[in-house]
């Protein structure tokens, strides 16, 4: 199936990549291409076929203990922040 | 009465749901280890999970399952044996990891229900669509910088539970009604504290509005974040009276975000980006199903408190009170108990009128909560015991209850120390009552000659004559006989 | 010399003090002094760090007792976190990142004994077939065709492990395979890879790619080395929910296991239309071999195999477009200057910050996932795969191991890169599927192709049965004695 550049925009958009025109244009025919490779999956019957969820052979959650281990470590949580303001990250302000 | 609101057109009737996000009650966080308390150092109670670095992986704590199947429980909902975790994405500065844990399509909690009182006595059920567990975000702050916003991290992993409603309310009353209702049965299970200044519950408000309840329901409007019941109540009405405007022009509801601009009082439309609702739900593959025992549930089950509903019921039933005071004692789990406790093996009309009545009248004055009350159960039992017993009368107890309140003292101790023992000696009395009679001939005579009403005149001179201490009905008795004889 | 030995030949060496850790490791730093320039195995080489934990080892085994890995050099993919040490996945977007934090599985092997000589290349988080996305250039694999000085790719993603083992600047390395990034650059390289059961490694502290498919483990020069490093990294972890408590056995115990009556089964599936003859020839020989040792040939059908690779690069993609969400110039990486808003710094950020190849699959999964696509793609990808994983658990019912070739080709040229994305991830044919079904499998070197080229044949064994492919492996090696050197090595002037 071919992807229309209105489609791949909002792609890039809601996956925050700034893309120009000529790259939108690239990207657009690649995965156009991509899913057309894809279509295969319509000779698949999967009619009563239940999605795989996970690949883990365990059968469930194992739950850890309410306690506090970990946290009170802010030199480590902000050791590789690119720009921060005292004990705080900062992002360009936003406005709500 | 249903509530309608009057257009032009005439009358329509709202239709409200409502999402509430009430915060777990838990030591760790819903993935991570790091502390929940509230007001650390920014970024202190964070862990490298909930920065969302490279390589971490979520990992659930058992309490905020329990807490979630406690609340379910409570709201006399389905418990889903198995649920699943799913990833909920988008950017913001908040979400460290540009994708929320939450629970799309299995949630741990089916449909419930929710019994309100309103104010005309009567009862309404309000379904509950689900409940599901999910993660707060973190906090930004915006007017410290001129040009940057600032992110702490500290709320971020703490553990929500999303209370959904089915669109079942219909007036802001009932809103109000429902917030209180779910607020009291949180705090009861101790599952969640309920306080809403502080944003640990916090409710986003669907509203939608129709010409008649046979009409389908119309576009609805999303208010995000309405943090106290009144704003709730307020942006029900401003909200709908904002979507009966259009109708009536004409108009088409868009649904969208808005919010409750309560200075204003006015809603408006959140900036709505058109990515706003692609959330991309998939499963977390780093979560495996979440998958509990039935028998773990029954031992839930068995340590749930009475809830209020059933308390108040068996409070009118056991002790013999109005529904009104029941839903006044119930109110809070600490006040239902102090009563419990005062009532019990006594008299529990007259508990309930001294509990509602003075008690809390002291406290009122005195700001404090029942938890730092001075007057112990016991010994507001104690008072109720001397009435009973006729070791002092009601008016005295009054006096006593206050004194009780000053110096935490025992009703007998204080009693003793004022002396304040009711007079039941016939004798004292009947000398008293004849030097009332003797000093006030005149209004004798007028008694005599039918001026009914003076009889309250003689008992109130004996009463004061014996310092209020006389025993009210040896006081009528002995009137009675002399001036009716 | 030392750079030769394997790592079970190295433990015995250094404990019989024929040499020292210090100078084990030595010979690997200087290896890689001299061979690193051209072959561009190592991001980050980490010599001091190296010989000071050497001297701490020699102390070890001076006072007798010293684990298994105790004074062996290796090569960590760099996708793995080490504490205080820069890890990159070979991306610009944390192209200096340094996390204060050390991945379970780099924290095992350092508990082993294992010295780290540096973190080692590899496609942009580990998302490429030919070590052709690393944002620190490509890693040139050692081995050359006969008479053609092309430099070829030593396949991805982990190929800059591949190609450290290969040309002895690494006793063995850590990889991770996601769709066959362990197997696949071991075929290319001619070495030993073995991805393990989904869940037998944690994955915490490793960068994720995609979750339900990403796990690490070893590459060697040896299966018998392979298992050793296994029994060190594998194990449970309570950090990872998906991680496997299950005991670690003593895989080398594995090694020389008699194959008699053991049943390899022969997927019908496998003989892709198009397939080189000398593929398909090295297979047989394969086969001819396990017949050879006492094995009984089964013909199994794995009917969904050709779907495989489509249903990958639906769920790889999706989980990755989630995965990377976190790089956004916050809380840790490269921030784009000068952005004007939130969006803008993510936009930039994620622009300057990401390769090619990540900016497609974080579009590609981002469509796929995205309202009204979900269910066409992303959920009908998950029943396809449950019916991938329904053919494995048939054949495995039949027989004890699966037989398969790693790749359809040997490495190919830098310049013969297809342009076409889609000719590219058929690299992964062979390998995808038990990917998919969290099967462990194994790359063992067999035979050069005639341009001298290394082929490999891939084992794939039941869930948690990484010893049956061990001791199949083991017996596949032996009778292969495939024993050529690539050109590019240690001691051989670059």
């Amino acid at each position: 199936m071919s992807l229309d550049l209105a489609t791949t925009r909002r792609i890039a958009k809601l996956a925050r990549i700034g893309l120009d025109d000529q790259e939108i244009e690239a990207v657009r025919a690649q995965l156009g291409g991509i899913l057309g490779w894809i279509e295969i999956l319509d000779e698949v019957d999967v009619e009563g076929v239940p999605p795989m969820i996970g690949t883990s052979t365990n059968a469930a959650l194992l739950p850890r203990e309410d306690a506090v281990t970990d946290g009170d470590c802010q030199d480590k949580v902000l050791s590789n922040a690119p720009d921060r303001e005292g004990p705080f990250f900062t992002v360009p302000k936003v406005v709500e | 009465m249903s509530y309608t609101i009057e257009g032009n057109t005439g009358a329509w009737e709202i239709v409200v749901g409502l999402e509430v996000h009430a915060q777990v009650i838990s030591k760790s966080k819903l993935f991570s280890g790091a502390s929940t308390l509230f007001g650390g150092e920014p970024n202190s109670h964070v862990s490298l999970i909930d920065a969302g670095f490279p390589g971490m992986l979520p990992v659930i704590n058992q309490a905020c399952v329990e807490q979630a199947v406690r609340t379910g429980l409570g709201l006399k909902a389905r418990i889903n044996l198995q649920s699943r975790f799913d990833r909920k994405n988008y950017f913001y500065a908040d979400l460290p990891t540009g994708y929320q844990i939450s629970q799309f399509e299995h949630p741990i909690i089916g449909t419930g229900v929710v019994q309100i009182e309103l104010s005309d006595g009567s009862t309404r059920d309000i379904g509950i669509t689900r409940l599901h567990l999910e993660q707060d975000a973190g906090k930004l702050m915006h007017d410290q910088d001129p040009k940057r916003s600032f992110v702490d991290l500290n709320r971020a992993g703490v553990a929500l539970m999303e209370i959904v409603s089915e669109p079942d309310i219909r007036s802001p009353e009932e809103a109000g009604a429902y917030l209180r209702k779910l607020r009291q049965i949180l705090r009861y299970l101790g599952t969640c504290d309920g306080n809403m200044e502080e944003g640990s519950m916090r409710a986003d408000v669907n509203v939608s509005v129709r010409k008649s309840a046979s009409e389908p329901f119309r576009t609805r409007c999303e208010i995000k974040n309405v943090n106290s019941i009144r704003f709730v109540m307020q942006a029900i009405e401003i909200e709908a009276a904002r979507q009966i405007e259009i109708w009536e022009n004409g108009g088409e509801v868009d649904q969208e975000t808005r919010l409750f601009d309560p200075h204003k009082g006015e809603t408006r439309s959140l900036r709505s980006k058109e990515d706003a609702h692609d959330y991309r739900y998939f499963p977390d593959p780093d979560l495996l199903p979440l998958v509990i025992e039935q028998s773990w549930v029954d031992q839930i089950k068995q340590t749930l408190p009475e809830l209020p509903d059933e308390k108040r019921a068996r409070f009118q039933q056991d002790y013999g009170i109005t529904a009104y005071d029941a839903g006044v004692l119930v109110a809070e789990q600490a006040t239902a108990d102090f009563y419990e406790s005062v009532a019990k093996g006594r008299d529990g009309k007259s508990a309930a009128a001294w509990v509602t009545g003075d008690f809390f009248a002291a406290l009122n004055r005195t700001g404090k909560s029942i938890e730092e009350s001075p007057v112990s159960a016991a010994n507001l039992g104690a008072m109720l015991d001397l009435i009973a017993d006729g070791t002092i009368n009601g008016k005295i107890a009054k006096e006593v209850l206050e004194d009780m309140f000053e110096t935490g003292e025992a009703p007998l101790a204080i009693v003793d120390r004022k002396g304040l023992r009711q007079v039941t000696d016939t004798g004292a009395i009947e000398a008293t009552a004849d030097e009332i009679i003797s000093k006030n001939a005149d209004k004798v005579e007028q008694y005599k000659g039918g001026k009914d009403k003076l009889f309250g005149f003689f008992v109130g001179q004996v009463m004061k004559a014996t310092g209020g201490k006389a025993n009210p009905a040896i006081v009528n008795d002995i009137l009675r006989k002399k001036l009716d004889g | 010399m030392l750079t030769d030995l394997t790592i079970a030949q190295a433990a015995e060496g250094l404990r019989k003090k024929e040499f020292s850790a210090v100078e084990l490791t030595k010979a690997h730093t200087d290896a890689i002094d001299a061979l690193n320039g051209r072959v561009n195995a190592y991001i980050t080489v980490t010599s001091d760090k190296a010989l000071e934990a050497a001297k701490k080892a020699d102390s070890t085994l001076a006072a007798g007792e010293a684990p298994a890995l105790t004074g062996i050099p290796l090569g960590i993919k760099d996708l793995f976190c080490t504490n205080g040490v820069r890890t990159t996945a070979a991306s610009k977007i944390i192209g200096n990142f340094v996390p204060p934090y050390e991945s379970t599985v780099t924290a095992k092997l350092l508990e082993n004994g294992a010295i780290f000589l540096g973190k080692t290349n590899l496609d942009e988080f580990a998302m490429g077939s030919g070590n052709l996305t690393s944002a620190f250039g490509g890693v040139e694999n050692p081995w050359h065709r006969k008479d053609d000085a092309s430099v070829l790719v030593p396949g991805g993603s982990s190929g800059g492990s591949a190609a450290a083992v290969a040309a002895r600047m690494a006793m063995g390395a850590t990889g991770t395979d996601t769709g066959g990034s362990i197997r696949q650059p071991a075929a290319y390289c001619g070495i030993v890879g073995l991805k393990p059961t989904y869940g037998r490694c944690s994955r915490w502290g490793t960068i994720a790619f995609a979750s339900s498919l990403d796990q690490a483990g070893p590459m060697t020069r040896s299966v018998e080395d392979a298992s050793i490093m296994l029994s060190a990294m594998a194990g449970a972890d309570p950090k990872d929910s998906t991680c496997a408590n299950v005991a670690v056995p003593d895989y080398r115990a594995a090694c020389g296991r008699s194959l008699k009556g053991l049943r390899v089964g022969i997927p019908a599936e496998y003989r892709a239309p198009g397939m080189s003859e000398e593929i398909l020839a090295v297979w047989q020989k394969g086969i001819d071999m396990l017949r050879e040792a006492g094995c009984e040939i089964v013909d199994v059908s794995l009917p969904h195999t050709k779907y495989g690779l489509a249903t990958y690069y639906i769920i790889a993609p999706a989980e990755c477009s989630s995965n990377l969400a976190r790089y956004d110039g916050v809380r840790f990486g490269e921030r784009a200057e000068g952005a004007t808003s939130l969006d803008d710094l993510y936009e930039k950020t994620r622009h300057n910050g990401f390769g090619e190849e990540v900016r497609r699959r974080i579009l590609m999964g981002t469509y796929v996932l995205s309202a009204g696509y979900y269910d066409a793609y992303y959920l009908k990808a998950q029943k396809v795969r449950t019916l991938i994983q329904r053919d494995f658990t048939q054949a495995f019912q039949k027989v004890d191991v699966l037989l398969t070739p790693t790749a359809p080709t040997a490495a190919f040229a830098r310049d013969e890169k297809p342009e076409d994305p889609v000719q590219m991830y058929l690299n992964d044919i062979f390998t995808v599927p038990a990917s998919m079904a969290g099967q462990p499998a194994m790359s063992v070197p067999v035979e050069l192709d005639d341009k001298g080229l290394p082929l490999g044949l891939q084992l794939i064994g039941k869930h948690f049965d990484e010893e049956t492919i061990i001791a199949v492996g083991s017996a596949l090696e032996k009778a292969a004695g495939f024993t050529a050197l690539p050109d590019l090595r240690a001691g051989v002037s670059a």
